[in-house]
This record gives C-alpha cells, sequence and structure tokens, in this order.
C-alpha cells in the first residue's frame, strides 16, 4: 500500500516549486534545488531531520522571503490572490497568539487586517471557532487555554479566511502525545470535510504516516527532495489505522527511507 | 454578628498580604518614636531638630501654604510627565520606523539623560521664564525612561506575530497600531512607572535651583525658602508632604498598570497555585 517515487497524477498543482535554493545572509545553504509540486486537495507532509531546511520551504510558499535562486509558480486563481496573502493561512510550531487580546480577536484578525467588513467578519471568526469546536471560549484570553487550546486557536486563525492552502510548521511538536492524537485526528477530519490542500513540516515519522497521503522525505541541509512515499491507506484514518499492521509497515518503510536520507546515500 | 463567612480567597489575602502593611507601619511607628525619645532625652532644640509633634502642629497650622505649594510643583510633575509620556512614546515610535532619526538622534537622548539635572536646571533658568524651566527639568530627567522602554517594547514583538502580518499584508501602520505598540505596552508602564518619580524630582530639583534666585512658590521653593529662615519644622513638614506625593504618584502609576495589563500581562496576574 505504500510505494516510493509513485506521486499520484490527480489534480493539477495548485504550487510548484523549481530548483529552489536558499542562502540566508550569514552563509547558511538551507535549500538546494528543491523541486516539488503540490496539488490540489492533497495532504503533504514534508519530513526530514531538524535543520533540514523543511520550514524554509514553508516559509518561502508563505511569501516570507525569496528563494535567492529558482522559483515558485502559482496556478490560475491562486497567482492573483497570492499577492494579498488571502491564499495561504500558517500555524506556527507555536501558537503564536497576541496575549493582549481575545481568542475572538485573535483569529478576526486576518480579517481585519483585510479590512473585511465587521459583521461579516464576525460571523466567519464564530465559523471558524465552532470548526475547531472553541465557540465557547470566544471571550477568554490566550493565557487563559491550555496548549492544544491555544493551537485550536491558531489552526481557527488560519482558516478564517478559507484559504485553499493550509501551510503548518510542526505545529503539534510542542504538545503531549494524547492532545497530540486528538489534533491529528481532528486536522483529518477538517481537511477532509471542508477540502484544502496542506503542507505539514513534521519530524515525527509516525504523524506523517498518520495523517499524509504523500511524504516528501528531505536531505539534511542543504534540504532537497530525498524521496516521496505516497500513503495509499484510505481515509477516514482513526485508532484502529494507528494500531494496525499496515501503519507499522508504512512507518518502518518511511523511516528507513529517512535513515537513508540522512546517511546521504541517494 | 455575621452569618456569612468571608470567602476562602479573601482570608488567603489577607494572609499573605498582613506583615505587608503592619511592618512598614510598626517600623514607621517605631522610627517616629526613637525620634521623639532623642529630641527630648538630648534636649535639642527646635531650629537643629524638631521632635515629630512640633512638625505634625506645623503641618497642620502651616496647611494653607503647604497645600497650595503643593498644587504648584503637582502641576509642574504632572505636565511633565505627560509630556515625557507623549516625547518618550513619540520618539520611540520614531525611533522604531526609522534606523537613519534613530541614530541621528539617540546619542543626544542618553547625553540628555546622564547630564545631571542639577547641573542643567540653573542654564535654564537663565534662558527659560520660570515656569518653563522647571517644567523643562521635570521633562528631561522623564522622558528618558520612558523612550528606553518602549523603545525595547517595540523591539520585543514575537517574531512569529511579525511573520503572520506579513503573510497577510499588513501595513506599516497596521503592525504598529496592532502588533508593536500593545507589545510594548507593558514596557511602556514600567517606564512611567520610573519616570513619575523622576517627574517629581525634576521639578523639586528646578523649583531649588529657581528659588536661589528668589521666585516660585512651589513645595520645594518652600523647603529652600524656610531653610533660609531657619524654619526647620515647615521643612520637615514640606519634606514629608513631597514623600507622600512621591508614595502616591508611585502608587497609582502602578494601579494603572495592573489596571491596563490584568488581563493578559504575566506582571499583573497573581500567581494561582
Amino acid at each position: 500500500m505504500l510505494s516510493i517515487n509513485a506521486p499520484p497524477a490527480t489534480n493539477a498543482p495548485i504550487v510548484t516549486l523549481h530548483g529552489v535554493a536558499k542562502r540566508f545572509a550569514n552563509g547558511t545553504l538551507a535549500l538546494e534545488g528543491f523541486d516539488l509540486a503540490i496539488r490540489n486537495g492533497e495532504f503533504v507532509s514534508l519530513l526530514g531531520p531538524s535543520g533540514c531546511g523543511k520550514s524554509t520551504a514553508l516559509r518561502l510558499i508563505a511569501g516570507l522571503g525569496e528563494p535567492t535562486s529558482g522559483s515558485i509558480s502559482w496556478s490560475g486563481a491562486e497567482s492573483s490572490r497570492r499577492r494579498n496573502g488571502l491564499d495561504v493561512g500558517f500555524v506556527f510550531q507555536e501558537p503564536t497568539l497576541m496575549p493582549w487580546t481575545t481568542v475572538f480577536r485573535n483569529v478576526m484578525l486576518p480579517l481585519a487586517l483585510e479590512g473585511v467588513d465587521h459583521g461579516v467578519a464576525t460571523q466567519r471568526v464564530s465559523q471558524a471557532l465552532e470548526r475547531v469546536g472553541l465557540a465557547s471560549f470566544r471571550d477568554a484570553y490566550p493565557r487563559e487555554l491550555s496548549g492544544g487550546m491555544k493551537m485550536r486557536v491558531s489552526i481557527a486563525r488560519a482558516l478564517v479566511t478559507d484559504p485553499p492552502l493550509l501551510l503548518m510548521d510542526e505545529p503539534f511538536a510542542a504538545l503531549d502525545e494524547i492532545t497530540r492524537f486528538r489534533l491529528n485526528d481532528d486536522l483529518l477530519e477538517l481537511w477532509r470535510t471542508v477540502g484544502y490542500t496542506v503542507i505539514f513540516v513534521t519530524h515525527s515519522v509516525f504523524e506523517s504516516v498518520y495523517l499524509s497521503n504523500r511524504i516528501v522525505v528531505m536531505t539534511p541541509r542543504p534540504g532537497r527532495v530525498f524521496a516521496e512515499l505516497t500513503v495509499d491507506a484510505p481515509y477516514p484514518r482513526d485508532e484502529s489505522f494507528r494500531t494496525s499492521a499496515e501503519y507499522a509497515r508504512c512507518c518502518r518503510i518511511a523511516s528507513r527511507t529517512l535513515s537513508r536520507a540522512m546517511e546521504g546515500m541517494s | 454578628m455575621s452569618t456569612t463567612a468571608p470567602p476562602p480567597t479573601i482570608t488567603r489575602t489577607r494572609t499573605t498580604e498582613w506583615p505587608q502593611i503592619v511592618l512598614p507601619i510598626a517600623t514607621l511607628a517605631l522610627g517616629i518614636l526613637a525620634w521623639d525619645l532623642v529630641v527630648r532625652v538630648k534636649d535639642i532644640p527646635p531650629f537643629i531638630l524638631p521632635g515629630p509633634g512640633l512638625v505634625a502642629v506645623t503641618l497642620a497650622s502651616d496647611w494653607t501654604l503647604l497645600w497650595d505649594s503643593l498644587l504648584v510643583t503637582l502641576a509642574t510633575t504632572f505636565a511633565g510627565l505627560a509630556l515625557a509620556l507623549a516625547g518618550g512614546v513619540g520618539l520611540a515610535i520614531l525611533f522604531n520606523q526609522s534606523r537613519l532619526i534613530e541614530h541621528s538622534l539617540y546619542p543626544y537622548a542618553v547625553i540628555l539623560q546622564v547630564t545631571p539635572v542639577v547641573a542643567v536646571a540653573p542654564l535654564l533658568l537663565v534662558y527659560l521664564p520660570q515656569q518653563a524651566a522647571v517644567l523643562a527639568c521635570a521633562w528631561i530627567v522623564a522622558f528618558f525612561p520612558i523612550l528606553a522602554n518602549t523603545t525595547l517594547g517595540l523591539n520585543s514583538v514575537d517574531r512569529n506575530l511579525v511573520d503572520l502580518f506579513e503573510i497577510y499584508g499588513a501595513s506599516r501602520i497596521a503592525v504598529l497600531l496592532r502588533l508593536k505598540l500593545p507589545a510594548a505596552l507593558p514596557y511602556m508602564l514600567g517606564g512611567l512607572k520610573i519616570a513619575g518619580g523622576l517627574s517629581l524630582i525634576g521639578a523639586v530639583v528646578a523649583e531649588i535651583a529657581a528659588g536661589s534666585a528668589g521666585a516660585g512658590s512651589g513645595l520645594a521653593y518652600r523647603i529652600a525658602e524656610s531653610s533660609y529662615r531657619l524654619n526647620i519644622p515647615r521643612m520637615f513638614a514640606a519634606l514629608i508632604l513631597l514623600s507622600i506625593t512621591g508614595i502616591a504618584i508611585f502608587l497609582a502609576l502602578s494601579l494603572l498598570s495592573f489596571l491596563v495589563l490584568r488581563r493578559w500581562h504575566e506582571s499583573a496576574i497573581a500567581g494561582e497555585q
């Protein structure tokens, strides 16, 4: 059920990275010759060791910084929406909430910055909070919430603009396992029902296999694509998938691929 | 006969805060007692060291004079503080928006701060009308902590939040108003707390300097005047009034800081165990 280097030829890509390289001002070469195409509706994980440039790749897609060489191209409608930033939602490793204001106003931020009419915005914020199960916490301040709830607020904020593309940078890495599993399930549920595209950065083999239908394994710095794995297991995935032999087998293959990537064997 | 027991939180607050209130008062009482004893036993004349009783009597008998003087000093202090707040925050925002302005002006803000105001006050009195000179002194000493703290606050914004604002294409003004200023607020209030006391000091220093020039009616001028007339009890009375004023300003600004930050900032949140 798990094949290597055979990405499914389903939809047209919404964003494509061609030979992207990124060198920082301090001389660090984070990415080199990075090629990746993200197709509509996919759940793609970027899997690699710490410092392999996976977060850098995600930030470039979000429009934070420009590639040193190579290009990032967007399909059709997205290329125009790209400029005002409405087409991506970004979830950081930390919840990254404004501590001085309420959950509601935090989630409203992207709409407020866009100048969306207050009435419309209020409705959309309520809807986003409902989606992540925090409707009753709208007037709470971030410090009053648990780590998992803060992350839900962060996800609600990323979803409030209804972006076709959701970028997540190790969002659950700092959470305990129980909370992480729940958020994984809730994220998959949202992805299936709302139907956006997800690029999910992680260093956890288990998390990437559980969530994604495609895993992009990256080499250590400078990061490039080492291999792409397709996880064919059907959705919805739940606890029975997490404990299945199939899941264990996929994790073994992904783990082996990651080890080979880290040894630098192509 | 009370029917309801006080809620447990209040009891706990009382037990934790009780020594904090009673102990300083006890210390004060002991100090006054010792002061009184020394004056009585050694039979010290009032023009060298008046006893606490005499100071209290003077405070009451000279109340109208001292109260009017206090109002003058307070007006200077608060005007200086308000200008310092506007100037400090304004400059900090300007520095934050333009490196060029920051590099051009920041050294001079530091020079203004490190030059002792006692030494500057006489010069200001030469060039400015007296009221303006006194106000300028209060401003000079009070604005720097606000500038320095607000600058620090504006530069201490969560990097990820800055990125988030960039992703959503926020304008510079939106970043300033929605992100940088709220993030700098706790720092700004910390600076204001320091500036409140300093503004009073600046006003007093300038009044003393002006006092020797023979004009003025603030509380510090009363101290200088009483000193020339060897009216030591009135000096003490005015000094006590100044101390109380300083404490009141500090408490008021602490309360303001608490009220503004109580919903979100760690500094204003009581530990809950």
